[in-house]
């Protein structure tokens, strides 16, 4: 036993040279987001303590200016949500199971398209588009199911409610929530399928059998990322919501809560002073939110080795 | 330029999974030695050893001694790069790179290791080795061409042109030919009974007719079962293990009682 | 016309297929919606007569809701139950697709009449210094997008590829378990957080209100190193193993082995998925407004001094119109069909690497 599994490879210096900056760069993501938390607490505590009379967008402590964001950021990405996941398990099994497999790689690569748009440009079509196409639907709404608490007058003018706001980030979480649910629906087993229709089952039958259950997972951690992106979403909620920073169900008036992202975006520009930790405190806990959220939705995913899962 | 190969009470190791235990054998230089066995004896772990390629496996590792003209593959400061230019392998499936011509393919070991070679050292030696390897015909008008559009025995025999290239001492071949067609397995074997002049050449394989064709030596590896480790059983002359073996286990299996 | 002459004509009337029994006609979904469609006209034109103006959007989409439960009450009576419920979903899950193809198409349109408004020469010669109404460039702005960007790709592709290449050639055990979760997190940071951070480490080192190009490029870089290497470490993983032994094999060291054989061979979705993170990266607005501010001057210097860039230049001429409104919403969105074009183009570079350099495998 002259030898054993303790023998070091002699080390070439290129080697060494390499896998040392390997491992470098990967620390480098450790360092970095352990910086981003660092920077970000650091710049945040003096907030957490502050009232009105050390930064002045505080109404009276740091709690009650930010309760009403987070309101309004859970409020928005849900409506957006609750848009969302029927219509991307539509696109979804549209492309994988219903359309012509020649087009179906086609029609994904334009729903792709959609996730292309800078988030910007959502917000300009937002405001120019359509809140003006949505405000006499949400007229006519207020007129004839006002009694229905969520559409309560008096009706927004421009359009710009939290509605809107919710409509125009389902368009944006769409396509990353499509492509999830497509993939997942793609990789169940044929044989499944082929032993519901051999049962004599329809289309729907044999999805409702087979490809859902197979997908169910896909389908939960797809909406959990995309819940991800709709709280962390800011420009195009920023220029589509008129937000008052109330606390408010109401879907379709002119008194809107705001979002933490839209908030930063709004009011960073010309903060000061204290204000400053006050707006990166906010964004502080946004990150929380977003982390424990994604942290969520990977958990799910990791449950399933098999699933290789788009990010 | 062969050289001759002893191993000494060799186990291997994945993490702590035993998989092959205690092979002692000595291989003869420009000689052909096969190795059979059913699927799963080890044969292909142990064939790994004899140039340290196992070690690309995580977790994989070996007690006990290979000599190569005395020199331990294990010693603390042997560097397995060099083991490898030595110590030559083919593999199982033709791998040919496949950004590669031909031509750069045979000269990868060369190239990629960074040593200048003069143009006309480079065009002799190509042309050498895919003599070597009985491809030259075949493919010497487009060796410009990339090496993924061969057929599977020329990509195999590229490979062996690309094994020879850096003129190794001894060729180590796991199963060259289970993935190629009768022709093209021929031409393998046409072709290892040409290096054998040159070179010390190990073979693993499942086809019996096969080793009893090329091989001077055989050497039967077997398990006891599902999670126990692979054995050397028998090891000697081809004619011997294939006429007139000392165990039975070896009978059994070269007459297709069992495995 | 001639069933007379038919050899076998044993019934003038051929016996219809039994297998074909009890299913609604081939054409019959199309001739519904058609109906449904106009019954959709038929209600706003009724509105149209009252004084509206005719809104051909809403007759589709009333005709659409109008079409869902038809095709399942007329499959119902003829087909049964089960066929019912199949057409419906049917007209779902193709309605739900039709439904997000509405902002795509909306927004398309939108953006280029709006767009070409001001896309002419002076857009894209001049900048925004000393314009007050009409006339101005977006040139500060789209020099800013590109360095600001070009910034970022050049810090995140290194780390991006070398932790690709840790993660899937050396990395074992904890660190690359570690590596993987928080590349996952990183992933999901929102563009606004990464834009916080950026200004928090440059105001802590520079003082309070530093706004540069390159904190801009630092809080981009923090949302592109994790795209990067997502998709740079499945590239690297299609790579087959046998390449590698191959290589190890001619006695290549590891780090030649990775150099030449591993990297060339997946170079081509390695670009790709770089393009595509740039894409993702360039249209981004929150973190550059925080961290590299605005300006209407040409600013070349990424190191001194605020940097305007595209989306920021969207969202400034759109917030803080000025006299008259139009010139500047004609300038967002001319700047918005810039942006848009880039993206486009970069998706495009993208798949046409991805099509045509990709190695061939040949099995």
């Amino acid at each position: 036993m002259s030898t054993t599994a303790a023998i070091k490879a002699k080390q070439r210096p290129g080697d060494r040279v390499f896998s040392g900056s390997a491992v470098f760069a990967g620390s480098m993501i450790l360092v970095t987001l352990a910086a981003v938390a660092i920077f970000l607490i650091v710049q945040s505590i003096p907030a957490f303590f502050a009232d009105s009379e050390d930064a002045s967008i505080l109404p009276a402590n740091f709690w009650a200016y930010v309760g009403p964001l987070v309101f309004g950021t859970v409020w928005a990405a849900t409506l957006a949500l609750i848009m969302a996941i029927p219509v991307s398990i539509g696109i979804a099994l549209f492309i994988s199971h219903y359309a012509p497999r020649r087009l179906a790689s086609v029609l994904g690569y334009i729903v792709d398209l959609l996730a292309a748009v800078p988030s910007v440009v959502f917000g300009l079509w937002g405001i120019g588009v359509l809140a003006p196409a949505v405000q006499p639907l949400y007229s006519w709404l207020v007129d004839n199911l006002g009694w229905f608490p969520l559409f309560g007058g008096p009706v927004s003018g421009t359009g710009r409610t939290i509605l809107t706001a919710g409509i125009v980030l389902a368009v944006m979480v769409l396509p990353i929530m499509t492509a999830i649910c497509r993939e997942v629906f793609l990789q169940t087993p044929v044989l499944h399928e082929e032993a519901a229709l051999a049962l004599g089952a329809t289309r729907w039958e044999m999805i409702r059998t087979a490809v859902l259950p197979f997908g169910r997972s896909g389908i939960i951690s797809a909406s959990v990322l995309g819940l991800g992106r709709a709280l962390g979403e800011t420009m195009a909620v920023a220029m589509v919501l008129s937000a008052s920073g109330a606390v408010t169900f109401q879907l379709l008036t002119s008194v809107n809560p705001s979002t933490i992202a839209a908030n930063i975006a709004l009011s960073f520009p010309e903060a000061y002073g204290m204000n400053v930790n006050v707006l990166i405190a906010t964004g502080l806990i946004l990150f929380v939110v977003t982390f424990a959220v994604n942290a969520f939705a990977r958990w799910i995913v990791s449950r399933r080795k098999e699933f290789s899962g788009a990010n | 330029m062969s050289k001759r190969i002893e191993v000494k009470d060799l186990n291997v190791y994945y993490s702590k999974f035993l998989a092959v235990e205690g092979v002692s054998l000595e291989i003869e230089p420009r000689s052909v030695t096969a190795f059979i066995g059913p699927s799963g004896c080890g044969k292909s772990t142990f064939l790994r050893t004899l140039n340290r390629m196992h070690e690309v496996i995580p977790g994989a590792r070996v007690e006990g001694e290979v000599l190569i003209d005395g020199n331990n593959l294990y010693d603390a400061d042997v560097d397995p790069v060099l083991v490898r230019r030595q110590v030559g392998m083919v593999f199982q499936r033709p791998n040919p790179f496949p950004t590669m011509s031909i031509k750069e393919n045979v000269l990868a070991g060369v190239k990629l290791n960074n040593s200048r070679i003069s143009k006309s050292d480079a065009d002799e030696l190509l042309e050498k080795s895919l003599r070597g390897a009985n491809l030259w015909n075949e493919v010497k008008d487009r060796l410009d061409r990339p090496g993924s559009g061969l057929s599977g025995g020329q990509q195999q025999r590229l490979c062996i042109a690309r094994a020879i290239a850096v003129s190794p001492e001894v060729i180590l071949m796991d199963e060259p030919c289970s993935a190629l067609d009768p022709i093209s397995t021929l031409a393998i074997e046409d072709l290892i009974e040409e290096m054998k002049q040159q070179y010390t050449i190990v073979i693993v394989t499942h086809n019996m007719q096969q080793a009893s064709r090329v091989s001077d030596k055989t050497a039967f590896f077997n398990i006891a079962g599902t999670g126990k480790p692979g054995n050397l059983i028998e090891y000697d002359d081809t004619t011997t293990i294939f006429s007139n073996p000392s165990v039975q286990a070896t009978e059994d299996y070269v007459s297709g009682r069992f495995g | 016309m001639t069933t007379t002459t038919k050899p076998d004509a044993v019934t003038a009337v051929p016996i219809e297929n039994s297998l074909t029994a009890g299913r609604l006609p081939a054409p019959a979904p199309w001739i519904i919606l058609g109906a449904a469609i106009g019954v959709g006209a038929a209600i706003f034109g009724v509105l149209a007569l009252a004084g509206n103006e005719f809104n051909w959007g809403g007759a589709i989409i009333v005709g659409a809701l109008l079409y869902i439960p038809s095709i399942w009450l007329f499959s119902m009576l003829v087909e049964g139950r089960r066929r019912a419920m199949d057409r419906l979903v049917t007209a779902l899950v193709t309605g739900a697709f039709v439904l997000a193809m509405i902002p795509l198409i909306s927004l398309t349109i939108t953006v280029v009449t709006y767009g070409l408004a001001r896309f002419d020469a002076e857009f894209f010669n001049s900048s925004m210094r000393n314009v007050t109404g009409e006339g101005g460039g977006a040139l500060h702005a789209i020099v800013g997008t590109l360095l600001i960007t070009g910034a970022a790709a050049v810090i995140s592709i290194p780390i991006g590829l070398m932790t690709s290449i840790y993660l899937v050639e050396y990395g074992r055990g904890r660190l690359a378990r570690g590596i993987t979760f928080l590349v996952d997190v990183m992933t999901g940071i929102p563009s606004i957080v990464a834009g916080l951070f950026a200004y928090a480490l440059f105001s802590i080192f520079l003082g309070p209100g530093t706004r540069t190009g390159i904190a801009g490029s630092v809080a981009l870089a923090v949302l592109m190193i994790p795209v990067v290497v997502r998709s740079s470490e499945e590239m690297l993983r299609l790579v087959p193993n046998e390449l590698r032994e191959a290589a190890y094999a001619l006695g290549v060291p590891k780090w030649l082995t990775i150099v030449k054989v591993v990297l060339p061979t997946s170079i081509a979705g390695i670009t790709t998925g770089i393009t595509l993170a740039v894409a993702r990266v360039i249209g981004e607005t929150a973190p550059l407004l925080i961290a590299a501010g605005f300006t209407a001057s040409m600013n070349y210097n990424l190191f001194d001094g605020r940097m305007s860039s595209l989306p920021v230049f969207v969202y400034t001429q759109y917030a803080n119109q000025g006299n008259p409104p139009e010139a500047y919403l004609d300038r967002a969105w001319a700047a918005a069909l810039t942006l848009i074009l880039i993206v486009m183009a970069l998706n495009l570079i993208a798949r046409l690497v991805a099509r045509f350099f990709a190695p061939k495998f040949g099995r």
